[in-house]
């Protein structure tokens, strides 16, 4: 086995007995990032050239450490001082953050290796990375295939053995979604979990950070670095963070299972329900508790969720005007023709599309009819959860309505894209936290089991999926890629 | 719910968005289609719910006020497209 294709733990544990160095273990990530980058186009900057100095250094003075000295990647809307920061949008193609995120400086004093920034649907939005301004990135089970979005180059590159981890944003499945297209794990915390500072707004009540790893221990191992209360963002919550390997148990008699069963109907694949059926059946096998259960309001949670995040988009990306940094267009005579132009030509037509529709839900006339009505349901997604966590500890259901679409499939259709979230969107307007992991295959294409938990589990969430992984060999099949 | 052509050009304007005339047609199609999509809406009666921006309990968050440095400002200053002096240079305002 390459080092590259091992998991986080395995080369910590190697580095902290000498067995390697981070230098070493950079170099194979630097030659599979070589060997396959050109296919799979998973990031926008590469950084191997800093990575070496941080690894060296690193070496030199020996530090041991959970993340220290292992290569990973940034989702390319999180601020990275002097590294250019572009959410894949022209807007910021030259934009060099004079600092860092939160998220990434707690990974700098982790003593990560950051190797790049990871391509993404511009400014977080659509599912499938297409909507990138720069490339799409290919899905490393097919290169036909998305990787999913809009985390799509996270995604791909760990499941490729480009990184051994990735930082991505989850504001309506972006973690979730491309984890479950590239048979990877991906966890969106609690909201206010892990601080938002640093992260360029998409929604900003529905925007959380959250790791993708290869496996469940990887992600404990990730959450622990990140998690936890920061002054700089006034919506990170104020509590102790617990070690999340401590939950990494396979012991779950008793533990009480739901699954929705708005969640196994029409809209998605048949295939894919049958494989997350056989996961429950594996799951009473563990000793759980499974039982059907239901979430009235689900089918109201897209139209509510593509109100609620193009306005909160709408406003947040009021700030891109070509005034203090970005794109700026220097055609125009006036001010106000100098930021419409500048937006209409730095925005690519998804982003356009988002800010159009939200400008108009919040509009004088239409507020009360589309974003307050809006509000109003998502009380009630909200409830829906609340009442089903009384009885249960876990919901289980598919991360995504099918396996990985085929590049071009649904890139005309702006809908038919938005309904591929369906069922991850619920969990972000109710701020509760979930995971996304392999729960099986359908033609050698991944598929991925969704737990949702409610708020703060995320501890019982790790230790769910936990038991199944390990009673499951899905995480360690890989993707076979010529070189 | 279909939207006509001036009123995605008064969002346009709105948002600040220069739209070309092919944009505007295919905005107006397509998001008059999203919105016929939101009035499924219209089925589930709200009366009595209270509206729910934000999942936390969180309210007015205050901190001490105290100074902590800030960015210098060449460093807030170094992605600007056009400045002059340290200050943002723009086209006529008035």
């Amino acid at each position: 086995m390459k080092l590259y294709q091992q998991t986080v733990q395995k080369i910590g544990e190697m580095l902290a007995r000498r067995e390697v160095t981070a230098q070493e273990v950079l170099a194979s990530i630097a030659e599979r990032i070589g060997q396959v980058e050109n296919k799979i186009q998973a990031f926008t900057t590469l950084t191997l050239k800093e990575a070496e100095g941080i690894a060296a250094d690193l070496d030199s003075r020996g530090e041991v450490g959970d993340l220290t000295g292992i290569p990973c990647g940034i989702k390319d809307n999180m601020c990275t001082r002097g590294i250019r920061t572009t959410c894949a949008s022209e807007m910021l193609e030259n934009f060099v953050p004079p600092y860092d995120a939160t998220v990434v400086n707690k990974l700098k004093s982790a003593g990560a290796v950051m190797v790049g920034k990871l391509n993404m649907d511009e400014f977080a939005m659509g599912s499938s990375t297409e909507n990138s301004g720069f490339f799409p990135t290919h899905n490393p089970w097919d290169l036909t295939r998305v990787p999913g979005g809009s985390s799509g180059g996270a995604a791909a590159a760990v499941a490729a053995g480009e990184v051994f981890y990735a930082l991505a944003s989850d504001t309506g499945g972006s973690i979730r979604q491309p984890a479950s297209f590239c048979g990877v794990v991906g966890m969106k915390p609690t909201y206010g979990m892990v601080s938002r500072f640093g992260l360029v707004a998409f929604a900003s009540s529905l925007d959380q950070i959250g790791p993708v790893t290869r496996t469940v221990t990887d992600c404990a191992l990730v959450m622990n670095a990140i998690c936890g209360h920061d002054r700089q963002d006034s919506t990170s919550l104020q509590l102790e963070v617990p070690d999340f390997r401590s939950y990494l148990q396979t012991d779950i008699k008793g533990l009480k299972i739901g699954f929705p069963r708005e969640y196994f109907q029409k809209g998605v694949d048949q295939e894919v329900k049958d494989t997350i059926k056989k996961v429950l059946l594996k799951y009473e096998e563990l000793g759980a508790i499974v039982e059907e259960t239901s979430l009235p309001h689900s089918e109201y949670a897209l139209p509510a969720y593509y109100i609620i995040a193009p306005a909160e988009a709408s406003s947040n990306l009021a700030r891109f005007d070509g005034v203090r940094y970005g794109y700026r267009d220097t055609h125009a005579e006036d001010i106000i023709g100098m930021f419409s132009s500048t937006r209409a030509r730095g925005f690519g037509p998804e982003v356009t599309r988002r800010i159009m529709l939200g400008t108009y839900a919040l509009s004088s006339g239409y507020y009360d009819a589309y974003y307050l009505k809006a509000l109003k349901v998502r009380r009630l997604i909200k409830e829906d959860f609340d009442q089903a966590f009384d009885k249960y500890d876990v919901l289980i259901s598919p991360t995504a309505t099918s396996v990985a679409f085929k590049i071009g499939e649904k890139s005309e259709d702006p809908l038919s894209m938005y309904m591929s979230d369906i069922l991850t969107i619920p969990v972000n307007l109710a701020g509760i936290p979930s995971i996304s992991i392999p729960g099986g295959f359908v033609d050698n294409l991944p598929v991925g089991l969704q737990l949702m938990g409610r708020p703060l589990s995320e501890g019982t969430l790790l230790k769910a999926a936990y038991a199944f992984e390990q009673a499951t060999d899905y995480h360690l099949r890989t993707p076979v890629m010529e070189v | 719910m279909a939207l006509t052509i001036r009123e995605v050009e008064h969002v346009a304007l709105l948002a600040r968005l220069n739209l070309t005339a092919k944009e505007k047609e295919t905005y107006t199609e397509q998001l008059s289609s999203i919105l016929e999509f939101f009035e499924m809406l219209n089925r589930l009666p709200t009366d009595g719910v209270e509206p729910l921006a934000h999942v936390l309990p969180l309210c007015n968050v205050m901190r001490e006020d105290k100074a902590t440095p800030s960015l210098p400002k060449d460093e807030a200053m170094a992605n600007a497209p056009l400045s002059e002096n340290g200050q943002f240079k723009v086209p006529k305002i008035v």
